[in-house]
């Protein structure tokens, strides 16, 4: 048990120069069955996405969870935002300047809260921006961003659509690490998916997407039942 | 002692420790973070956080003996440690930082030195705290019960 969880799910990058934070956000995203890399600074993080300048190489060696795959493509990075050397501030324009990362999602975390700063980094491209200590709140957030730019990327890399249902398919197959807080989560998010939906439903492929979720958490929570008892 | 017994103190002690405000709903967090797939998530976070702490305070202490004190230094390291203690939800820990930080902004040595105080008295009452409640997890472990959850103070 745990260890069924692997295929595609949505992997993390977390970026804090705190280690207490780090292995706060990697349980609190392993919880949700996100996948996790954790770096210490602004700039491994930037080397773990491949960014040297113009070319990008998504292979690292970089501390992994263990159930990884060989290529590991990064659907959010979320960070810090006062750290020494590189803010994450930083990172946020170096992502949204590449022409190769500006699409992966970045969501910011401040123990402070400041309107200015938060205003800017909002403007710079950040998805959302969370005051620290994260909670399991929000957590939820993260999934309706990188669900986006996973069909986003589909569509224009690929240009297999049909991606989209072997995905949903094998979600709900994997049935891994699936507790009562993470049947509360995934009914939160199922909620909170669905009002974002009724926000915005010019786009097909998110209405499609979110409109399936709140069946994918029954099969995991019957499941469930069926391996408690 | 039986199990339930020191399950009935776990709750006890630790409802004590939310009432008094040592521990605030940060630390329920953590604790509902703690599953069968990681049976030693609080113990090793709440580890950290004394390593950290440890550092910080001898730091701290260092900084603030100098002829000339570099405020924008001793500010970086209380900044951290605020950081670290509302991650683990030390919320008197975190109270006394806040106003550290004011005094440092003034550049108010006599002020920061009584800050420091503070905080170290305060995190010294949480860590004995804590390590008092990681024994309990401990017995409660090793008598083969589960430790309670205590979702009422999330």
């Amino acid at each position: 048990m745990g260890m069924a969880a692997t295929d595609d799910q949505f992997h993390v990058l977390a970026v804090d120069d705190s280690l207490i934070d780090r292995k706060l956000i990697e349980r609190l995203l392993k919880t949700s069955s996100f996948q996790v890399t954790t770096v210490d600074s602004g700039s491994k993080a930037l080397e773990f996405l491949g960014w040297h300048g113009n070319e990008i190489n998504m292979f690292s060696e970089a501390t992994i969870s263990p159930n990884n795959h060989q290529e590991l493509e990064v659907n959010l990075v979320i960070t810090d935002y006062c750290m020494p050397g590189m803010t994450g501030y930083d990172l946020l324009k170096k992502i949204k300047e590449s022409a190769f990362l500006r699409d992966i999602p970045v969501v910011i975390m401040s123990s402070e809260n400041v309107p200015s700063r938060i205003t800017r980094c909002l403007e710079e491209g950040a998805e959302e921006f969370f005051l620290k200590p994260m909670k399991l709140s929000d957590v939820n957030k993260l999934r309706p961003h990188m669900m986006r730019t996973r069909f986003k990327n589909d569509s224009i890399e690929n240009g297999k659509p049909e991606n989209e249902e072997k995905q949903e398919n094998e979600e709900i197959i994997t049935t891994g690490e699936v507790d009562l807080e993470m049947q509360q989560i995934q009914t939160a998010q199922s909620l909170q998916q669905q009002a974002s939906q009724s926000n915005n439903d010019n786009n097909k492929r998110k209405s499609m997407e979110e409109g399936l979720s709140p069946d994918r958490t029954r099969p995991r929570y019957s499941d469930l039942t069926v391996m408690s008892n | 002692m039986e199990v339930e017994q020191l399950q009935r103190s776990f709750i006890e002690y630790t409802s004590g420790l939310f009432r008094e405000g040592f521990l605030d709903g940060q630390f329920s967090q953590l604790q509902m973070l703690q599953d069968e797939t990681n049976p030693d998530f609080v113990f090793e976070v709440v580890s950290l956080f004394f390593e950290d702490s440890d550092r910080l305070l001898h730091d701290l202490s260092l900084a603030l003996d100098q002829q000339n004190v570099d405020f924008k230094k001793i500010d970086a390291h209380v900044h951290q440690f605020k950081g670290s203690s509302s991650s683990i939800g030390a919320q008197r820990v975190k109270t006394a930082c806040i106003a550290f930080r004011s005094f440092c902004e003034e550049q108010n040595v006599e002020g920061c030195l009584g800050c420091l105080q503070q905080v170290k008295q305060e995190y010294l009452l949480v860590k004995t705290k804590l390590e008092a409640l990681l024994r309990l997890e401990q017995q409660i472990v090793a008598a083969g019960g589960a430790i309670p959850t205590l979702n009422e103070f999330s």
